[in-house]
């Protein structure tokens, strides 16, 4: 039952890409050309989502444990470093050039396999190397488990 | 700067309306998820603890990934109508744009939909600066390559 519900989730994900357009590259730089033709439409996918999550989240959140795991992880970190401005800085700069992040990179890649595989290959090349880098860098603190370490870091 | 849309009419319309079902359904697989698994959506965790050194839960996030790829070979299935994809067919783009999201998303621990869905939806503030930084970088790009390298 996890397995098929998880299945499911997936399907329905790539649907809302497909429905949104956000599987589309070209649609999405239209989105992210904000002096010239923008099209804004995207901007919708976002306040859409976020809307239906943000509730969704507060009602689950009063709820023990989820259905199939032992618990929800709501822990939130707090300590704003350099590797998420640089992380995100270089993301955006991927995004913007092509016009693909990670969750439509999929959808588009059963999609039109021939045109997106080389994105994703090199896009899992690159999450290889990040991980391998980042592996056994200093844990960032987290605001629910590790309040005393905060202040030593 | 106001945004200019040309050719207003149904069209425009339309793409709004589509892109907030699409963004209500991402929203209700975002709940789903965590209603199930207890895990945010972040595509690029789920894809990138597939590599090694493979996470124990490897399972689920393999399960859902799969689930995407399902998505568009189900909507040609109902639909016969097979969704856009246009891409540059510029390889050495491809490569380095594609390293880049790679590489970016596991360093700052996130992409479109773990910040910029889940995070801000859970108000967390490195989720929105996260946000910011990648819109605005993107936006950057978008406008260099457009407009000031005109490719």
């Amino acid at each position: 039952m996890k397995y098929v519900s998880v299945f499911f989730i997936g399907l329905l994900f790539s649907f809302g890409l497909i429905v949104s357009g956000m599987i589309n590259p070209v649609k999405v730089i239209g989105f992210l050309d904000v002096s010239g033709e923008w099209d804004a439409s995207l901007a919708f996918v976002m306040i859409g989502a976020v809307l239906v999550t943000s509730i969704g989240y507060q009602l689950l959140f009063k709820k023990q444990k989820p259905l199939f795991a032992s618990g929800f992880s709501r822990t939130v970190k707090v300590k704003l470093d350099t590797r998420l401005f640089l992380g995100s800085a270089m993301f955006g700069v991927g995004w913007g050039l092509v016009g693909l992040c990670p969750g439509p990179a999929f959808a588009a890649l059963s999609a039109s396999p021939s045109s997106v595989f080389l994105f994703v290959v090199a896009m899992f090349a690159g999450m290889y190397l990040a991980r391998i880098l980042w592996r056994g860098a200093p844990r960032i603190v987290n605001k629910d488990s590790d309040l005393k370490a905060r202040s030593v870091l | 700067m106001p945004p200019t849309v040309r050719n207003p009419g149904n069209t425009i319309m339309h793409d709004f309306i589509m892109a907030l079902l699409g963004g209500l359904m991402i929203g209700l697989a975002a709940v789903l998820l965590m209603a199930t698994q207890g895990s945010i959506m972040g595509i690029s965790g789920i894809a990138s603890k597939l590599l090694p050194p493979v996470s124990l839960d490897w399972r689920w996030r393999f399960v859902f990934l799969a689930g995407v790829l399902a998505g568009p070979l189900v909507m040609i299935a109902i639909s016969a109508d097979p969704p856009e994809i246009e891409i540059t067919p510029n390889v050495l783009l491809l490569v380095v744009s594609g390293f880049l999201v790679g590489f970016g998303t596991v360093t700052g621990n996130g992409c479109t939909s773990g910040h910029g869905v889940c995070g801000i939806s859970r108000f967390s503030m490195r989720s929105l600066v996260a946000t910011g930084v990648f819109m605005v970088s993107a936006i950057i790009t978008v406008y260099v390559i457009r407009h000031v390298l005109s490719v």
